[in-house]
C-alpha cells in the first residue's frame, strides 16, 4: 500500500475515549473529503473495535489502545485497533453472528458482524496473552476535485 | 441524552446524541431506575435525535426488552435511521420488539 498520510494514536482504555476515537479517524480522513454516510460507516466501525478492545481486551481495567490509520492514493483507508490485553482464543468463533464471551454485560455478539457489514474488509490477528490487532479496510470514492496529491 | 414521557401505563422515552459502550452504561441505569419508579408496562424508545449507534444499542434495546418481559411488560421502537435500522435487522432486533411507524 503506497500511503501518502498517516497518524497513530493512544490512548487509555476508557470508555470516554469511544467517542474520541471515532473522532479522530473523521479528523484524519476529512482530506479524501468522504460522504456522509463513508464517515458514519468508518466511525461505527472504529467504535465496535475500540470497545472491544477496552471491555474484551483489557476487561474494563486499563492498558492503552493504539489506533493507526492511513490511506493511500485511490482513497483507499486503512485502520488499525490495537491492544495488548487477554487475545481471542477463536478468532473465527469470536466473529460469528451472536457469539459473545460477555452477555451479562448486555453484548450482543455483533460487532463483528456490524464491523464487516460497515466496511470492505476486517483482518483479526490475535494470540492469548498478548493481544488483538482488528485492521478495517475501507475505499473512499474519490470526487474528481478531492484527490490528493502527495506532498 | 435522555427525555422521556409518562403515558398511562406506557413511559416514552427519547433518546438523543451517540449511543455507544459509554452512553450505554448511563442509559441503562436512568432506565431502569425510571421503569422501577414509574411501573411501567411498555417501554417505547424514540430514536429520532440520535446521531450515532454501534452494537451497543442493540444490547440496550434488547436487555430492556428482557427487563420488561420479566414484568410482564412489552418493548417499542420508533424514529430509527437506515443505518440504525441495519444494525437492528443484523441483530433481528425486529423479531422481538415492535417498530411502530
Ligand atoms: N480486542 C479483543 N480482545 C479480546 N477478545 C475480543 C476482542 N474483540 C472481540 N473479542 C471477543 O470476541 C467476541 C465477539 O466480539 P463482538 O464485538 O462481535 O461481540 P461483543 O463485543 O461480545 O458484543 P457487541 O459488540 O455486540 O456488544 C467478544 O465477546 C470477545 O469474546
Ligand atoms: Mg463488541
Amino acid at each position: 500500500m503506497n500511503m501518502i498520510n498517516e497518524m497513530r494514536l493512544d490512548f487509555p482504555a476508557r470508555p470516554e475515549n469511544e467517542a474520541f476515537a471515532r473522532l479522530a479517524v473523521s479528523g484524519f480522513l476529512l482530506p479524501l473529503d468522504p460522504t456522509m454516510e463513508e464517515l458514519a460507516d468508518i466511525k461505527t466501525a472504529v467504535s465496535e473495535a475500540v470497545t472491544n478492545a477496552i471491555v474484551h481486551g483489557y476487561m474494563n481495567h486499563g492498558g492503552t489502545v493504539r489506533l493507526r490509520a492511513c490511506y493511500d492514493e485511490g482513497g483507499k483507508v486503512q485502520i488499525d485497533v490495537i491492544d495488548r490485553g487477554c487475545g481471542i482464543r477463536d478468532v473465527e468463533r469470536a466473529r460469528q453472528p451472536f457469539f459473545t464471551t460477555a452477555p451479562g454485560e448486555e453484548r450482543s455478539g455483533m460487532g463483528f458482524t456490524v464491523m464487516e457489514s460497515f466496511m470492505d474488509s476486517v483482518h483479526v490477528r490475535s494470540a492469548v496473552g498478548q493481544g488483538t490487532t482488528v485492521r478495517l479496510i475501507k475505499r473512499i470514492r474519490l470526487r474528481d476535485e478531492a484527490l490528493p496529491r502527495r506532498a | 441524552m435522555l427525555a422521556y414521557e409518562k403515558k398511562r401505563n406506557a413511559l416514552i422515552v427519547r433518546l438523543s446524541g451517540e449511543l455507544d459502550h459509554e452512553a450505554a452504561a448511563r442509559i441503562r441505569r436512568e432506565l431502569d431506575a425510571l421503569v422501577a419508579d414509574t411501573g411501567a408496562k411498555r417501554l417505547i424508545f424514540d430514536l429520532n435525535g440520535l446521531e450515532f449507534m454501534d452494537s451497543s444499542g442493540i444490547g440496550l434495546i434488547i436487555g430492556r426488552y428482557k427487563l420488561m418481559a420479566r414484568r410482564g411488560g412489552s418493548v417499542a421502537v420508533f424514529g430509527s435511521d437506515a443505518r440504525i435500522d441495519r444494525i437492528f435487522e443484523m441483530a433481528g432486533l425486529y423479531q422481538l420488539v415492535e417498530r411502530l411507524a
